[in-house]
């Protein structure tokens, strides 16, 4: 364990530079962020995720998003085991029948000011779930949402782009 | 044709690749229940159609066969009454199909929560009625007490609820229930076209994504009698171990996060994200996804990018040995590990339980060896099998897959056929059914198909090896304390997703 922890000090970081807002995430958010609430929270939020039917392609990569080469927390995001701890759902899948309630249920158990991001093409519109008799189709269907990140999955550099817009907004730049 | 042999049985008539498929009356379908509660035969699947259920049977190493029987009644004689691992397979063909299983001892519906607003959505597919409440199974005891976790998990995981009696921290009982992401996809399947088929296939379980789509193209195949040139299933095996690769090395380090070992999931991290990157670079998609389709793949690698996966190779040799040195010399992390959360070999064999959690407790299966489907009958590995059928014995499961796995992208790099990546789908103009199992990093992934002559799916049913394994944890736990439960689970790691469906 020595060598492990020894070696890690001696190499530089893996960790990349951040990647550039996303232009269109911005504006999206643009639309629906509320002055008010970005006084309140600064540059720090917490993230709970909400898998509501994904195929868990998009689990894999937000898990990613913890790992030395993106490393989330860096920007003062992180994620929390409590809706009642979040100020952002990042909601995943085309949200099955069966998962409605419990996302309601983690909408209603979060504190405002509080945002939802659908993430993912499920999340959009249902993606390729549309018109199942056992889906919604998409995150809007059930609670409002702020910011979608396309993608199948969206990619880790795709997250990070979005929540940083994310970021900045809430900020108040 | 041996096994039918055993199983009173008439001839069937749709062609049906590569194993044969027999009509049966209820005499073959009792005689055959027999045999898997007898544990002569193995249970591969049970799934449904409006008036008929199909069950695929495993007898010897390799040796398998579908078998069905109509039910126009509606009802069929239950398999679980006298082996319990079709259990939840019945439940599910009675929420779709609405065909009652006789005899069985749990009539509780599995997949449908009431919600759909159909009934019998493959089935009948009427208006449905009133929500009806879920009893849990009791468990009885003056100091018991109970303890309801999720759907929704504290982690970034698929949502399950689980349902613990508990004495003190012990776990005395605890009961999944599932059907959360049940999302529709067989009968989304139903009248779909080959790409789309393809593309549902690759998302019943996203970390599996190069297992399904290998195993519904391989299904496809079968059907319409043709093969994918050898360029393209090499070039399939290659994704495939780069998804075992970044499954293992993920999970190795979950695991041992689970045990509170923080260090080793930051270090598989890195060696997982190098994958992934690996893959990205050479196929455009970090999990391969929908690379993989009928008759080839749908993407050829540079031959640049070959040396890419070899230096992630030489990378992974230089770093995964530390990290198995830093596991095995960890008294702490061992001492959460070993002896936590035991599969009986005797219960692996019974439920036919595929990947690490059978081949951890003494279950020689691995469908890349027993039914040895290309390119793998051309390539040489080992089948690493353990019987303490533990935690630890999960994971030096993984982690000697790890090295197998390196060692088949090797020969797959220095043995890369050149030539054509694709053979032309021709529509056959008749019914066709084929059926295929791939090996997924968590165990068999079992796909059945039939198809018109058109090449539209008609029925298409997709089972994650996950079916056979969710039960044995259910078992693993008895007697651990709940803190053990997400190590448990994380050793297991089933598919949500892939059960739901």
């Amino acid at each position: 364990m020595r060598k492990t922890l020894l070696e890690s000090l001696t190499h530089g970081p893996l960790t990349e530079a951040p990647p550039a807002p996303d232009e269109a995430a911005l504006a999206e958010l643009a639309k629906n962020v509320d002055k008010a609430a970005q006084a309140r929270l600064g540059r720090s939020l917490s993230i709970r995720a909400v898998d509501a039917g994904s195929c868990n392609a998009c689990e894999l990569e937000i898990h990613a998003l913890s790992n030395a080469f993106y490393d989330l927390e860096r920007f003062g995001l992180r994620f929390v085991a409590s809706p009642r701890h979040a100020d952002v759902l990042m909601v995943t899948g085309p949200v099955t029948k069966n998962m409605r309630e419990a996302l309601l249920r983690a909408y209603n158990a979060t504190p405002d000011p509080k945002w939802v991001v659908a993430v993912g093409g499920c999340a959009a519109d249902g993606g390729i779930f549309r018109g199942s008799y056992a889906c919604l189709g998409g995150v809007s269907d059930v609670v409002p949402v702020d910011l979608h990140i396309p993608g199948c999955p969206p990619s880790p550099t795709a997250l990070l782009k979005g929540l940083l817009a994310l970021l900045q907004h809430v900020a108040g730049k | 044709m041996a096994l039918l042999d055993g199983i009173p049985h008439h001839s069937t008539s749709s062609p049906h690749r590569p194993w044969p498929r027999a009509a049966v009356g209820e005499e073959g379908w009792l005689k055959a229940i027999e045999l898997l509660a007898g544990g002569e035969l193995t249970l591969l699947g049970l799934w449904g159609e409006a008036t008929a259920v199909h069950m695929a049977l495993l007898g010897g190493a390799s040796d398998a066969a579908v078998i069905t029987l109509q039910c126009a009644s509606g009802k069929f004689p239950g398999v679980s009454a006298s082996h319990p691992p079709a259990l939840r397979l019945e439940r599910s063909i009675c929420d779709l199909f609405g065909l009652e299983a006789v005899g069985a001892g749990d009539t509780r519906p599995w997949l449908d929560h009431g919600v759909w607003g159909v009934h019998a959505p493959l089935g009948s597919n009427t208006a449905a009625g009133e929500k009806a409440p879920y009893p849990f199974l009791p468990a009885e005891g003056e100091a018991l007490h109970q303890v309801a976790v999720g759907p929704i998990h504290a982690g970034i995981i698929e949502p399950g609820h689980f349902r613990f009696s508990a004495n003190g921290e012990h776990v005395v009982r605890v009961e999944q229930r599932f059907g959360f992401v049940h999302k529709g996809i067989e009968k989304l399947m139903q009248d779909a076209s080959l790409e789309a088929a393809a593309k549902l296939a690759g998302r019943t379980s996203g970390d599996s994504t190069v297992a399904y789509s290998f195993a519904f193209a391989r299904a496809v195949e079968a059907a319409l009698g043709i093969e994918a040139p050898p360029r393209a299933t090499y070039l399939r095996a290659l994704m495939a171990e780069l998804e075992r690769l970044a499954n293992h090395i993920g999970d190795i380090g979950g695991i041992c996060n689970d045990a509170s070992f923080a260090l080793m999931l930051a270090q598989t991290g890195i060696l997982r994200e190098r994958v992934l990157r690996a893959a990205d670079a050479c196929f455009g998609h970090r999990l391969m996804m929908d690379m993989i389709v009928p008759g080839g793949v749908a993407r050829d690698i540079a031959s640049g990018d070959l040396e890419q996966v070899r230096a992630l190779l030489a990378e992974i040799r230089k770093v995964f040995p530390r990290l198995v040195e830093l596991y095995d010399n960890t008294a702490s992390l061992q001492d959460r590990t070993v002896t936590t959360g035991i599969v009986k070999p005797d219960y692996a064999r019974r439920f036919g339980a595929g990947g690490y959690v059978g081949r951890a407790a003494g279950r020689a299966f691995d469908a890349r060896r027993n039914f040895a489907y290309a390119p793998y009958d051309q390539l040489s590995f080992e089948v690493p099998v353990l019987r303490a059928g533990d935690v630890n014995a999960r994971v030096w499961i993984r982690i000697r897959e790890v090295e197998q796995s390196l060692a088949l992208i090797d020969q797959i790099l220095d043995r890369l056929p050149r030539g054509e990546i694709g053979t032309e789908l021709k529509a056959s103009g008749e019914v066709r059914e084929g059926m295929a199992l791939v090996e997924a990093f968590r165990g068999d992934v079992l796909v059945w198909l039939r198809l018109d002559g058109e090449n539209r799916i008609l029925r298409c049913h997709l089972r994650d090896a996950s079916w056979f394994q969710w039960p044995l944890l259910e078992a693993a736990i008895e007697k651990n304390i709940i803190a053990d439960f997400p190590l448990c689970n994380k050793s297991f790691n089933c598919s949500y997703s892939g059960v739901d469906l």
